[in-house]
């Protein structure tokens, strides 16, 4: 009767020993598909480095946000002000950096850092309704969407302010340059491998099973080849007229960093373990000890943060505040995330689905334009690509279950 | 000797309902109460009001001959109290692993040590002998037998001084019956006190040195298990009366 809770079940045969998540590698498959559909639809015109480059910044603003737009559904609860405050930390952080009459004429630094601020405070403002009264987090932050919006308009009396400071409108539209890109990419590749070796090591220490070894070459193989071929689409997109590579844009290095942290948070760390215990089971997590309640006020604190840095990146790249910015962002956000595989009952859901979500969402979008689809068909296709990955999750999770 | 726990006059009101009305119990070292009576009697609430998840109105808890406040289910484990919940209490999203260490997560840094706590798991479920074939799949794709050692081994992992099973048998066959038997008889050779609430009383009659009889929020009584038969005990939980040749113990 010895080790009987030995992992008794066979090893993984073939794919399966992959241990790699099934929805996850199918999304990558529709991906491709679409991508490739495009590729010929345009005649070529969807994988040029200069439409990629496009789609990976057109992907940015969604892509900051939807990590945190995760933690909240996983969390049971919803955030309908993304937009709206969006709109109103973009419109402050003008106001704060534009010359005057118009602004204040602060540096963008301080303009960048008090309009994060306004985002972690605002979230907090959510936070404590949902997790100390109780108010459901559909009714707060639709409140915050009415609220935040009008606020973005009575702030600047319906103006456009613009232009911004000239290193603030980077964080929208520059680019890192080639020999940066490199250096990203390599400290990608080595990061790859490192996180790899040092996993193995210490499962194999502790005498846990292990993936077989070809399982990790082809994994970890196909991570650096991703990593390579990024670098130089990147770098193969050069400034008009010259031969100078752009690199990876700004936007896109910060949505990276967030995505990457974003997923290490919830897979390693308590925070995320929390989140996702309460939204399994948030009586269990309270008999557990875990203060739920500030844990859902950080929850609404991190999206908030996450709002206000994509407010920072889309008013730089418009180079302007507009009383209308970001205005239904936050449904493309929940679009982006459902389809991702997070699921509104909560508890479940990844970083990495989510952020193919939001790129299967931006390439739809963006090849369709380049086909010259009129906008309404556009929302009419991704309506249905959203109902779709719903009805695939719902059938996947009854099955898995049953 | 110092009683290991003792709830003395304990009272709770939800609103217009009498929950517990003056409610008094103890709990040695190495010893097992069995807390019967009907539902809604008030078992499960007497034992929430120990393990944090409610406080009482009124009355007093001492643990280890010092009166303490429990707020919270942080302080109930800090006095070394676990509690099994009748529902388990797991999130059934997460992993065996997880749900054994919720709340008291191993760190090094600021990164959970999975490979520590799938090792110290397996090693606490062992010691129940129910199969789990992986530890790192969702509970929720669990029995009711792999489900109910996750949430023992999640309680006895921490030393428990006093362990509070609420119905911990309810959704198990006869031989997981039979196993989380022989762990309760285990841990009572260790010193450790432990509430049993069940329905079954073969159960308690095989297991408790003492019951406690419960009915609408008030203590029947309190009897040496060897000193009453079946319907002696029947008689309390249904008539709410003493049998006639016991006084209470």
């Amino acid at each position: 009767m010895q080790n009987t809770v030995q992992d008794t079940q066979k090893p993984r045969q073939g794919f399966a020993s992959l241990g790699l998540d099934i929805r996850q590698v199918l999304m990558l498959g529709v991906l491709v598909v679409v991508w490739i559909a495009f590729e010929i639809l345009t005649g070529g015109l969807f994988l040029s480095p200069v439409n990629l480059w496009n789609l990976s910044v057109q992907t940015a603003v969604v892509g900051i946000t939807v990590g945190g737009m995760v933690l909240v559904i996983v969390a049971r609860q919803i955030d309908l002000s993304v937009g709206s405050v969006l709109g109103f930390c973009a419109m402050i952080m003008a106001l704060l950096q534009v010359s005057p009459p118009l602004g204040l004429g602060l540096s963008w630094v301080v303009a960048l850092i008090l309009g994060l601020a306004l985002g972690v405070l605002i979230g907090a403002f959510n936070g404590y309704w949902v997790a100390y009264w109780g108010v459901p987090a559909f009714v707060v932050t639709l409140a915050g969407l009415l609220i935040f919006r009008n606020a973005t308009f009575v702030v600047a009396s319906g103006r456009t302010v613009a232009p911004m400071k000239q290193t603030f409108s980077l964080l929208g539209a520059g680019s890192i340059g080639a020999e940066a890109t490199w250096i990203v990419g390599l400290l990608g590749m080595a990061f790859i491998i490192y996180q790899a070796l040092g996993n193995r090591r210490s499962r194999l220490k502790h005498r846990l099973p292990v993936r077989p070894l070809w399982a990790e070459w082809v994994v970890n193989g196909v991570l650096i080849l991703f990593t390579l071929a990024f670098v130089l689409v990147m770098n193969a997109y050069t400034y008009p007229g010259t031969n100078i590579p752009r690199g990876i844009p700004i936007p896109v290095v910060i949505t990276l960093v967030v995505l990457i942290f974003l997923a290490w948070m919830t897979r390693s760390t308590r925070f995320g373990r929390y989140v996702f215990a309460m939204g399994g089971n948030p009586e269990a997590a309270r008999l557990a000890g875990i203060n739920v309640r500030r844990i859902m006020v950080q929850v609404f604190m991190l999206m908030g943060f996450l709002t206000a840095l994509a407010a920072a990146v889309q008013a730089a790249r418009l180079n302007a505040a507009t009383a209308g910015l970001g205005t239904n962002l936050e449904l493309s956000v929940i679009a982006a995330a459902v389809i991702g595989g997070t699921a509104l009952a909560g508890g479940s859901g990844t970083i990495v689905g989510a952020a193919l979500g939001a790129l299967l969402t931006s390439s739809l979008q963006n090849g369709m334009v380049l086909m010259g689809i009129p906008t309404e068909w556009q929302n009419i296709v991704l309506g249905i690509v959203l109902l779709a990955a719903v009805f695939y999750n719902t059938v996947f999770l009854r099955n898995r279950r049953a | 000797m110092t009683p290991l726990v003792e709830m003395n006059n304990i009272s709770l009101r939800f609103g217009g309902n009498q929950a517990l009305n003056d409610v008094s119990v103890s709990l040695y070292p190495g010893e097992v109460v069995g807390l019967l009576g009907h539902n809604g009697a008030g078992k499960s609430t007497l034992i929430k009001v120990l393990s944090g998840a409610y406080q009482a109105d009124s009355g007093q808890i001492l643990v280890e001959g010092q009166e303490v406040q429990i707020k919270t289910p942080q302080d109930s484990q800090r006095y070394g109290i676990e509690t099994i919940y009748q529902n388990l209490a797991l999130a059934d999203n997460l992993d065996a692993v997880a749900n054994v260490f919720l709340g008291r997560e191993k760190v090094r840094g600021a990164v959970l040590d999975e490979d520590v706590m799938e090792l110290e798991s397996r090693t606490i479920l062992d010691r129940l002998r129910i199969r789990i074939p992986s530890l790192r799949v969702p509970v929720a794709n669990m029995s009711g037998g792999q489900r109910q050692s996750v949430a023992i081994g999640r309680a006895i992992y921490f030393k428990a001084k006093c362990l509070i099973m609420d119905e911990p048998t309810a959704a198990l066959g006869p031989e997981e019956t039979r196993k989380v038997g022989e762990l309760v008889k285990a841990l009572k050779a260790e010193g450790v006190g432990i509430f049993l609430i069940s329905h079954d009383l073969h159960d308690v009659f095989d297991l408790a040195d003492r019951i406690t009889v419960m009915k609408n929020g008030k203590v029947v009584g309190t009897v040496n298990t060897p000193e009453v038969s079946h319907d002696d005990v029947l008689g309390m939980i249904i008539g709410g009366v003493m049998p006639k040749h016991l006084p209470s113990a």
